[in-house]
């Protein structure tokens, strides 16, 4: 046994701790460096090993990659997390992907080496281009709406098919190295189609399920390699990834294949009859009225706060109204956002104390004795089609009951349907107030208005 | 049979890790994804053994590099938010309630 090999060991436990750690707010910062102990204990283990020599271009690389890390993580505004996630990703799974490459190439190995280079390789550069895509998507350098056509399952699943085809090929005779360039072209089509039918609302699916690519891209590479820590990290990454994305699905009441085959949200609004139907509106004076009078408040943010920027404005309401005694929470819903938890960052960002913001389960029961339910940028997750009609793309999608409550506020900037596309019946709900306009702007105006009431 | 102890060993940390993350509070799901995708960088041993080896390949070199290149990125920027983020939750605790 090595000295690097208990470096490695440690490492090990220190990640394992890392998750351990995370499960509380209180000792989550104790997790992260944990984390990083470990991580640099695997690198200097790594360093230390006998096999390594040339040690002026790893330097150089590793340098490289922290002036790219460092930028990256302290300027990027925390509205554009998921977007960071997800360019992160394709890097890792990128790394893992060449390294794979590169081992291929260097000894052409047969059997079950070959056959964890391929997953490893398979998943790598599929997780690469996805998460790219899936990066264009968030930063809205590409099209959020899913682009679907006919037969696209059939490609897709082709694809892949014939992918795993000739990565099977090429464990019986790594020698072909005609098919290795093919099994790589394949493998990055594929994680470019993957993303192409995964709209906006699925996101935080899609990023978490990538995320477990990626980890198991590692955990496949420790086989290759034989080398147990990047079994263990990639491992708990993957498995991570895996529970995430399973509990994004059952936020919304669906299955996996139905996330990534079954191209959510394309149907679109199907008449526009609906959009007639007359909605009651109430100025920022009005709302400001209504708000001060409340003695409970539950704020529903989604995406659109992320969009606004309206964060720092709504946590300003909820400091001026709890002042003037009024209950304030936030009701988070599980895929509000376009990552999981995406809603919890921002407001935590805006300084809103995290034992006011509430999971859903938690909040529903109260949201029947609650006077004003206010939603900021949030459409399908408050939306009653969900529970009453059977026929609703979202049918069985568990939603915040914000309709039970006594006065529904909904900030928004015009009348169009949500990311799934789908018309919202609480617009027309007789106690619904729409707000019309931007959230960061109208949060503002009501800010003005109960202060100027309260005489701030 | 140098596998058959991988596969276990990838068992029982798939399995400590659904044991773990189910733990996790949906709270921190984003800090938590941010740290696992962090952790997944550990490609970076990967990267530098195939890199540093004595003589490697210039396509292993090439390769290496920029796996390395691209593995440190997601490590260092995983590492950096994931504390940035846990920061803001963090300070709340002592001042209000």
């Amino acid at each position: 046994m090595n000295f690097y090999h208990l470096l490695y060991l440690l490492a090990a436990a220190l990640f394992i701790l890392a998750l351990k750690w995370m499960s509380s707010p209180a000792t989550a910062r104790r997790g992260v460096i944990s984390g990083e102990i470990g991580m640099l204990m695997a690198v200097v283990g790594t360093l230390l090993r006998h096999e390594v020599f040339n040690y002026e271009w790893i330097v150089i690389a590793l340098l490289v990659g922290t002036a790219i890390g460092v930028p990256l993580a302290i300027l990027m505004p925390m509205t554009h997390v998921p977007q960071r996630t997800a360019i992160s990703q394709a890097c890792g799974a990128f790394a893992s992907a060449l390294i794979g490459t590169a081992e291929y190439y260097r000894q052409y190995p047969r059997g079950f080496v070959m056959a964890a280079l391929c997953i490893e390789m398979l998943l790598g550069f599929l997780t690469t281009t996805a998460s790219l895509m899936a990066f264009g998507k968030l930063n809205e350098m590409l099209p959020s709406r899913p682009v679907v056509y006919k037969g696209q399952n059939f490609v897709n699943l082709g694809l892949l098919g014939v992918a795993i085809v000739i990565g099977g090929m090429l464990v019986a005779h790594p020698e072909n190295t005609v098919l290795f360039p093919i099994f790589v072209g394949l493998a990055l089509i594929f994680g470019v189609l993957l993303i192409i039918p995964i709209g906006g609302a699925d996101m935080p699916t899609v990023i978490a399920l990538l995320n477990s690519y990626a980890g198991l891209s590692a955990c496949a590479m420790g086989f290759a390699l034989d080398n147990k820590l990047l079994i263990i990290a990639g491992a708990l990454d993957g498995s991570s990834g895996f529970i995430l994305s399973i509990i994004m699905c059952r936020a919304m009441n669906r299955s996996f294949t139905n996330v990534l085959f079954g191209g959510f949200g394309q149907l679109a609004t199907s008449s526009g009859a609906v959009e007639s139907r007359p909605v009651r509106s109430a100025s920022p004076e009005e709302a400001a009225a209504i708000l001060e009078d409340a003695r409970s408040v539950v704020v529903i943010p989604g995406y659109g706060m992320a969009v606004a920027q309206a964060q720092h404005k709504i946590r300003e309401l909820h400091d001026i109204l709890t002042k003037r005694g009024v209950d304030v929470r936030f009701a988070i819903h599980p895929v509000a956002g376009r990552m999981p938890g995406h809603m919890n960052v921002l407001l935590a960002e805006a300084d809103v104390p995290y034992d006011k913001l509430i999971e859903m389960e938690d909040i529903n029961p109260e949201l029947g004795m609650t006077d004003v339910a206010l939603i900021v940028g949030a459409n399908d997750i408050v939306n009653p089609a969900a529970k009453n009609d059977p026929t609703s793309p979202i049918a069985g999608m568990p939603i915040l009951d914000a309709y039970k409550a006594r006065t529904v506020m909904i900030i928004k900037r015009g009348m169009s349907a949500g990311f799934a596309g789908i018309d919202n019946e609480l617009y027309y709900m007789p106690n619904t107030l729409m707000l019309f306009g931007d959230a960061k702007t109208f949060t503002a105006s009501l800010v003005k208005e109960i202060g100027a009431a309260v005489g701030v | 049979m140098n596998y058959e102890f991988g596969l276990y060993v990838f068992m029982l940390a798939a399995f400590l890790g659904f044991e773990l993350i189910r733990k996790v509070s949906p709270l921190l799901h984003t800090p938590l994804m941010s740290l696992t995708n962090a952790i997944a960088s550990i490609s970076v041993v990967g990267a530098i053994l195939i890199s540093g080896e004595q003589g490697a390949s210039t396509l292993s070199r090439v390769l290496g590099f920029i796996a390395v290149v691209s593995a440190t990125t997601n490590l260092v920027s995983g590492y950096l938010i994931t504390d940035r983020m846990l920061k803001m939750f963090k300070k709340r605790e002592p001042n209000r309630k």
